[in-house]
């Protein structure tokens, strides 16, 4: 166990340095590009569309740029661990058939870098909710760590199944690719969950809700969006007391299946690449 | 005397054609599974072989005759359709030369990560950290990154590790061929002082002057079967004669 936790500390490391070389501001550009990013959602969708809550737009969300980008931190995360989990196996196919070593580690390593990327996107957004007069509460930041969990989990399940698959039919990278383009609209990132309870009904609306994406990025709206405006907006019904558990419980299963798919699929690796 | 590895009728199976769309193999599906859906060959067929420890055994054979993949099996990278592989101690492969190196790291990072990819654990490479690099003679090169080393220089770091990695069983598949005559000589001396101290060693070679003088046993592989097992020189004998 040791000595897997050293090999895939050495590979997370050599992955951050393998991507920042030869670039002067090295690890510097994950805080500038979610910056950029923030501040165009902000310019862009804030002011010039004015999707805004304002006096002449009295349906829009307050703090319309801190809630989508509190979204979108968690789907960025989302996105780069399961896209990169699932083509680790077969990009590093090269040691994989040549060496024996715990295969498992290279989706897992993916995950961490992508937890490394997560973190300065984190600070800007804590910065922008700070300029936004926020304070949370510690159940709200409990929350986030839970809604945090639930991705890295969901994604390193997916990214152990689909990475295994990957090895034999590789039309599952591009079936990931379709899968996280969805991700991104199957969850309330860039609209708000009452306007689905409106649109689909409570059982329709119960089962969206089940997502562990859904779920994960309304602990963040819970813990960084709702505590910068006057808390009119509210919360889905039950985050804390049941949608948290069960997104656990979904993701942990995930992992649970994607393990195991993994295991089954692994003796036939060094054959297949 | 204890056994090392002991390999009993492995029989491995390649599918000379891969499907790997999905739409092949769904028409094959609901076609009711008909036919095989890819042709395939024995790579290794039936395969026994005892290696008690501290022996050195070398592998020969054509090109395509399934070393490779015996070595394959042996260090566990693959598994065999039928028949057992067991082993005892760490088994250290270098089935290639530097697999496990990145060429934008440094030789520094390179040698970590590699140590750790054969199975060392920090304290370990730290502490045989010098030794690796004075074995290799890089110097003053160690924090170039690897693609600016020369193919030999490569050779030497990536065969340094491997031997610093201290296995019991250790299987060398076809990296003797670069590296200079100085440094040839150093590794030879090292495998030979590696035998002495009774780790067990397999070799796979076509240099057959070179492991007629490390290598006391000689096993040929032919299509897949073994054809002979006996002394090195019978074996080599046998080769040059067919
Ligand atoms: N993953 C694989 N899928 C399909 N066929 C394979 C695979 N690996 C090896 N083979 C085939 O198995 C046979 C044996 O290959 P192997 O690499 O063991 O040969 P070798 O004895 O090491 O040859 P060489 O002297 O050229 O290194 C070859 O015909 C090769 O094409
Ligand atoms: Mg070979």
């Amino acid at each position: 166990m040791y000595r897997q936790r050293f090999l895939l500390k050495l590979l997370v490391r050599k992955e951050l340095k393998v991507r920042y070389r030869g670039s002067v501001l090295g690890i510097i550009w994950s805080y500038v590009k979610p910056g950029v990013q923030f501040i165009v959602f902000y310019v862009a969708l804030g002011v010039f569309l004015g999707l805004e809550q304002s006096s002449t737009n009295k349906s829009g969300l307050p703090n319309y740029a801190i809630y989508l980008f509190s979204g979108i931190i968690l789907i960025n995360f989302f996105t780069e661990a399961l896209g990169n989990a699932s083509r680790s196996i077969v990009g590093n196919g090269g040691l994989i058939k040549k060496i024996y070593l715990p295969r498992q580690l290279f989706p897992v390593a993916s995950v961490w870098v992508s937890a490394v990327h997560f973190f300065p996107q984190l600070l800007i957004l804590v910065v922008a909710c700070l300029f936004s007069d926020w304070h949370p509460s510690f159940l709200q930041l409990l929350a986030a760590v839970a809604g945090f969990i639930i991705i890295a989990l969901l994604a390193t399940g997916l990214g152990l199944l689909f990475g295994a698959a990957n090895v034999y039919f590789r039309d599952s990278e591009n079936f990931v690719d379709m899968l996280l383009m969805i991700a991104t609209w199957a969850s309330p990132v860039m609209y708000s969950w009452t306007m689905v309870q409106h649109k689909l009904g409570e059982a329709w609306y119960s089962i969206y809700q089940v997502n562990p994406i859904t779920i994960a990025v309304e602990t963040f709206h819970y813990a960084f969006w709702l505590p910068t405006t006057d808390g009119s907006a509210g919360i889905p019904p039950h985050l804390l007391s049941l949608w948290i558990p069960v997104g656990l419980l979904v993701s942990a299963a995930v992992l649970v299946w994607g393990q195991l798919t993994f295991r089954r699929l692994e003796g036939r690796f060094a054959q297949e690449l | 005397m204890t056994t090392a590895i002991e390999v009993t009728g492995i029989s491995k199976q390649f599918v000379l054609r891969h499907t790997r769309s999905l739409k092949e193999a769904f028409i094959w599906l609901i076609k009711g599974r008909k036919g095989d859906l890819s042709e395939k060959f024995h790579a290794l067929r039936d395969v026994d072989l005892v290696v008690e420890q501290g022996e050195t055994v070398a592998l020969l054979g054509f090109n395509g005759s399934g070393k490779s993949t015996l070595l394959k099996h042996i260090s566990g990278v693959m598994i065999p359709d039928s028949g057992t592989v067991r082993t005892r101690g760490k088994v250290a492969g270098l089935i290639e030369v530097g697999a496990g190196f990145h060429h934008d790291l440094s030789g520094r990072d390179n040698v970590y990560l590699n140590g750790a990819i054969l199975g060392m654990t920090e304290e370990q490479i730290n502490e045989r950290f010098q030794s690796i690099i004075d074995f290799a003679e890089i110097g003053q090169f160690i924090d170039t990154e690897v693609k600016f080393y020369s193919s030999g220089m490569y050779l030497r770091l990536a065969f340094s590790v491997a031997v610093h990695t201290n296995p019991e069983v250790f299987l060398v598949d076809e990296i003797l061929a670069v590296g200079d005559e100085p440094f040839q000589q150093k590794c030879i001396a090292k495998i030979q002082e590696l035998a002495a101290e009774g780790r067990t060693l397999v070799v796979v070679s076509h240099d057959l002057d070179l492991v007629s003088r490390i290598c006391s046993r000689g096993v040929v592989l032919d299509h897949g079967h073994v054809t002979f097992d006996g002394s090195i020189h019978d074996a080599v004998a046998k080769l040059r004669g067919a």
